[in-house]
């Protein structure tokens, strides 16, 4: 029996980094996990590796923009695997802009895939684990949401918005008695496929990457099973006290 | 392979005869480590290894009081020479005097620092001589300290120990980017427990039950679960799983942060 063994967990954005990785890791951990994606070639290959490991997964094509989709995939899911007890916000996007180049509609895109999704994913995994006894709604927010960084102004909104949603969230469901823990982790910058691409629309990426790396005392970037394994920590009963928490994982990045 | 596997690891828990500190050595020995136990308590401390001892865990008793310099020394020599290294180090001994800073003495209020604040200094002291690069052990490792939820807000009654486990709430941070800075390989973080059911939990209730602050157990139990959310205090191994967490290399890239445990009581 793994830390999560026996529970059932979607995680948004599965296909790629940390999604991918926290898919892996709590398919070992004894989880039955729903992989969704809008990249359904990358996420059902997560899918299947699980599977071919030993472990129990199913990928679900997903966009977290979409109040239906979020419905098909959560009927889905219970239909497949019974009730949720873990759902993993991961799906986000970035797009480098700063507040004087910013166009309004990068803006209400970016709020639109990383605030307004775990605002409509959480709202509707309470409406299902409230009534089977509670569960782990877990946010992926950021550094960014924590501290300001330049080239990212609409995503440094978003992730302080999921930040604060966190705690109120958590807050009314410890209140309601609901049995569900709702927490966000922040994570520094990770070596993931959302960091490479960011950065290759550049001309200088390779600068920005190694003041990136700067910036982490622990003088290097994490991986996605850094991250993989705090989520893991607030799926798990383990964590069972700990709700309206933030989870920072980001080699010194905030302690600085 | 086991990120959480503690199996080659050594670790000291101070204050680990009772309360949250004997949880996290519960933790710790179940998940393979070798765990010297440190207290001034000596009749729990040994009683405790014993019955870890019994259930085939590793683990050893040593008395030692944090506040001495001296014996952070020895304390730190004996373990690395006795068990080949140290990679954990749970500071987590502390006391807690309540009362109205009003009331409170200058003495109050050295005796909380001589133990809560010189003393995680000092075990961060000699363990990064001995974990650092060159060191009697030299592998690194991981310093967890036990702060509070009392280092992030206020309450009535708790201010001078607040004000210590601030102090270790920034000392953390502070030790951490210098140990990474340096490429020591020492990793830092401080734990937040909220109110835990244990003896030091209900010194918190007392105080605030107190005649010259809200008068009634009920009143100081009102006001406590009004603070907390989930309207329950903290289990002992609540705190120890989180700890647990933070001393393995799962938490690889996790340095200078500050982990809250307290069933939403800072959420709000």
């Amino acid at each position: 029996m793994g830390r999560v063994g026996g529970k059932v967990a979607l995680v948004t954005g599965g296909a790629m980094g940390i999604g991918a990785a926290t898919c892996r890791l709590l398919a070992r951990e004894g989880a039955k996990v729903a992989v969704t994606d809008i990249n359904s070639e990358a996420g059902e290959a997560v899918a299947r590796d699980i599977v071919e490991n030993g472990g129990n997964a199913r990928f679900y094509r997903h966009d977290v923009a979409s109040q239906d989709d979020w419905r098909r995939a959560l009927a889905a899911v219970r239909n497949d695997f019974g009730p949720l007890d873990i759902l993993v916000n991961n799906a986000g996007i970035v797009i480098v802009n700063t507040v004087e180049d910013a166009t309004l509609e990068e803006w209400r895109r970016t709020q639109e895939i990383n605030l307004e999704s775990v605002f409509v994913g959480t709202q509707e995994a309470i409406g299902v684990m409230k009534d089977n006894g509670g569960g782990s709604i877990i946010n992926i927010s950021s550094v960014m949401g924590l501290v300001g960084g330049t080239i990212e102004a609409a995503y440094c909104a978003s992730k302080g918005g999921v930040r604060m949603f966190t705690k109120s969230a958590a807050v009314y469901c410890a209140e309601q008695g609901y049995g569900i823990r709702v927490n966000s982790v922040h994570p520094g910058y990770i070596m993931t496929p959302l960091l490479t691409n960011a950065a290759s629309t550049l001309p200088n990426a390779e600068e920005v990457v190694s003041d990136l790396i700067s910036r982490h005392p622990l003088g290097h970037l994490g991986e996605a099973d850094d991250i993989a394994y705090g989520i893991l920590y607030l799926a798990s009963d383990e964590s069972k006290f700990v709700t309206g928490s933030e989870l920072v994982i980001d080699g010194g990045y905030t302690a600085k | 392979m086991n990120s959480y596997s503690m199996d080659n690891k050594v670790a000291l828990v101070t204050g680990g005869a009772t309360g949250i500190g004997a949880a996290v050595v519960d933790s710790l020995t179940q998940a393979g480590a070798m765990v010297v136990i440190s207290d001034i308590n000596v009749a729990a401390g040994k009683a405790k290894a014993e019955d870890l001892k019994a259930k085939n865990l590793r683990a050893e008793f040593i008395e030692h009081d944090v506040s001495s310099e001296a014996q952070w020394q020895s304390t730190i020599d004996k373990v690395v020479a006795n068990n080949g290294g140290l990679d954990v180090l749970v500071n987590n001994a502390g006391i807690l005097i309540g009362g109205l800073l009003a009331d409170l003495s200058i003495e109050d209020f050295r005796r909380i620092y001589s133990i809560n604040v010189e003393g995680v200094f000092l075990g961060m002291k000699y363990a990064a001589l001995a974990m650092r690069p060159g060191g009697s052990c030299g592998r690194g490792g991981s310093i967890i300290n036990l702060s509070s939820v009392a280092g992030i807000v206020g309450t009535p009654g708790e201010s001078i120990y607040g004000s210590s486990k601030g102090a270790v709430r920034a000392m953390t941070k502070h030790a951490a980017v210098e140990f990474a800075t340096l490429g020591y390989g020492i990793r830092v973080n401080s734990v937040h427990p909220g109110p835990v059911a244990t003896p030091m939990g209900g010194q918190v209730l007392e105080t605030l039950a107190s005649d010259k602050l809200l008068g009634s157990e009920e009143a100081a139990m009102q006001l406590v679960q009004n603070l907390i959310p989930m309207k329950r205090f903290g289990e002992p191994h609540e705190i120890a799983q989180l700890v647990h967490f933070l001393a393995s290399d799962a938490s690889a890239y996790v340095t200078g942060s500050e982990y809250v445990v307290d069933g939403g009581f800072t959420a709000m």
